[in-house]
């Protein structure tokens, strides 16, 4: 049982991993304010259902959509602020927003918001089942973000991402493609907001602020940024770091922060990145096993 | 009478004092309007008082900026160290002066360290990212902050300095010792960091160096001396604004650099990214905004997010904020 709450919490981080990756790994912007958009897809799918009797199943998409439709906003804002800009500014988006949510009475206020878990197939949904849509959610969005990375949008993304003003130069729409992965991403972000209402079953605003942002950000820096693989496999070893360190409970932060910093230092691009020590070193034995030449083209 | 009544903005003490119960009795519509002033003053000295306390704290980033390109968080964590290190140099020595220059010292040799060891080998890598600096200084803003708290415990601990002189009383204004130490350390520090980039062959390079990197290494610019200026001026600075707050509020935690780490990049933004005359100002305009706005509309934003909302409000008008790179000091 506790490994299946620690397992959904885990899938739950690696849909928020994969969608920031769109934003900070395939279109290459800044997005340190993540959670907020977690923490607007899980509040409005919980007033949704809560406040208004909305089907969740109903709520759910719904949420996504609306949680995208304000990340395209902040697309729209990125074309005005750049980079650094862009970074503080998502910042702000994430403090502002979870100042919203802590004031305004009708989101619950300081207090919170319960939520009840909706019916599948007769009864409240159980952890089984949560865990089950979960898994869903992630293998279709692996999906989908293949398709994504290999058509024509992922490579206009890929165009923005290494050099913003060349790829304009030649044509490529900066800002419908900048607000789309906007969009795209916090509307999965959304989503996974919408699955961790039911399965807290009780929501605070402090459940998303700056920290949970940071959270998400080093899974996908440290997993290797831009990489579908990267991305689960910085929320999986992040998401079980408490666990694996529960022996040292106390330094957890201390060596969270040390993990951070060495990371970045030593291996930007993240374990499972594009030119990380540990890809290169596979892809070399894969190639010597298939007596090709190591020799990089 | 009525020329003092006139200049009753300028209030004189005890006359004023007199003069205005005077007044008083017979005309009950005019203290009003003096009372909105003088509450009015007293909340601009305030704000400004905490602006510049702010704008300390975010020089460190601006010129660190200026300089490598990098937003620094973890400049608060030198906020915080340079709290609790004056705080134990004051319990030891009972001198302030020297509890602020020692451990302005110590904590910008720190800044030196991580500035070598950690930040310039990071941005020397060819193809970062620019979240991977970014992400490095919210670790070492995390480890520091954690470090402390084991080192020294959780605890809020009593920060209470005597300091050498009193306060002043304007009429109705009151200016509290802790703020004349932060008005008379904040004028010292800047005109200091004014008189280095200005006036010596150090702040020539430095401001070379913000201008085009490669082109001042080129000309014979020791960037390296640059750049360690910049981490050891910025985080000693970030450490006597830290030390002021933890005098000023008699009380030191290590999760005191939370807050202000985000306010304080909201200010380095708005001032300019670089801009050291920017920083000022825009710290200025922070500390006022929160104070009046907190003063006069009260509880309908909390007073922090207050720095942001200023700043995503000007950043949607004038994206490059308050004070253009073009305008330097």
């Amino acid at each position: 049982m506790y490994i299946l709450v620690v397992s959904i919490s885990i899938g739950i981080f690696v849909i928020l991993a994969l969608s920031l990756n769109i934003i900070t790994g395939y279109a290459g912007q800044p997005s340190i304010g993540h959670a907020a958009f977690f923490g607007i897809g899980a509040y409005f799918s919980a007033v949704m259902t809560s406040t208004f009797g909305i089907s969740f199943w109903l709520a759910m998409p719904v949420a996504a959509i609306l949680t995208g439709l304000i990340g395209a906003l902040l697309g729209l804002t990125s074309m005005r602020v750049k980079d650094d800009f862009l970074a503080i500014t998502t910042i702000g988006i994430n403090f502002v927003v979870v100042a919203v949510f802590q004031y305004v009475p009708f989101f619950g206020a300081s207090l919170g918001m319960s939520v009840t878990r909706p019916r599948l197939f007769g009864k409240p949904m159980g952890n089984v089942e949560i865990f089950a849509l979960v898994c869903v959610v992630i293998v279709l969005l692996c999906l989908f973000m293949l398709l994504l990375k290999k058509s024509w949008f992922g490579l206009a993304l890929a165009s923005i991402r290494n050099d913003e003003t060349a790829a304009s130069s030649i044509g490529v729409d900066i800002l419908k493609f900048k607000v789309l992965a906007f969009a795209l991403g916090t509307a999965v972000a959304g989503l996974a907001g919408t699955i961790y209402a039911i399965f807290m079953t009780f929501i605070y605003s402090s459940d998303f602020g700056f920290l949970v942002s940071v959270s998400i950000v080093s899974m996908v820096v440290i997993g290797g940024v831009g990489t579908i693989r990267g991305a689960i496999f910085g929320a999986v070893v992040l998401g079980l770091l408490p666990e694996i360190f529960r022996f040292i409970s106390d330094y957890r932060i201390l060596v969270y922060g040390a993990l951070l910093v060495l990371m970045m230092r030593f291996q930007p691009q993240g374990i499972l990145g594009h030119d990380s020590v540990v890809v290169t070193t596979i892809g070399g034995l894969v190639a010597s096993i298939r007596g090709k030449s190591t020799v990089r083209r | 009478m009525r020329a003092w009544g006139r200049s009753a903005s300028i209030p004189c003490g005890s006359v004023f004092v007199r003069e205005r119960q005077g007044r008083m009795q017979g005309f009950p519509g005019r203290p009003a309007k003096d009372e909105v002033r003088s509450m009015l003053l007293q909340q601009l000295i305030n704000g400004m008082m905490i602006g510049s306390v702010y704008a300390l704290t975010a020089m460190g980033g601006t010129l660190i900026y200026g300089i490598l390109r990098i937003l620094d968080i973890a400049n608060a964590s030198a906020y915080v160290v340079g709290a609790y290190v004056g705080w134990f140099l004051y319990g030891l020595l009972h001198n302030l002066f020297l509890s602020f220059v020692v451990s302005m010292a110590v904590t910008g040799c720190l800044g030196v360290l991580v500035q070598k060891y950690i930040y310039t080998p990071i941005i020397s890598k060819p193809n970062i990212i620019a979240i991977v600096p970014l992400i490095t200084s919210v670790g070492l803003f995390i480890f520091t902050g954690d470090f402390i708290r084991l080192l020294v415990g959780p605890e809020t601990k009593n920060f209470s300095a005597t300091l050498p002189f009193e306060g002043l009383v304007l009429g109705k204004i009151i200016i509290n010792p802790e703020w004349i130490l932060i008005m008379l350390m904040t004028l010292l520090l800047l005109g200091l960091l004014w008189f280095i980039l200005n006036k010596t062959n150090l702040g020539l390079a430095w401001r070379a160096t913000a201008g085009d990197s490669e082109i001042a290494e080129a000309m014979g610019v020791n960037i390296n001396k640059v750049m360690a200026l910049s981490y050891f001026i910025g985080y000693g600075f970030a450490a006597s604004a830290g030390m002021m707050i933890g005098i000023l509020y008699s009380s030191i935690y290590p999760t005191m650099g939370d807050i202000p780490s985000y306010k304080m990049l909201a200010i380095i933004v708005l001032g300019g990214l670089g801009n050291p005359i920017g920083t000022i100002v825009a710290g200025l305009v922070i500390g006022l905004a929160e104070t009046l706005i907190s003063a006069y509309i009260g509880s309908l934003f909390p007073r922090d997010a207050i720095a942001f909302i200023v700043l995503i409000g000007i950043l949607l008008f004038k994206p490059t904020g308050l004070v253009t790179r073009k305008s330097h000091v």
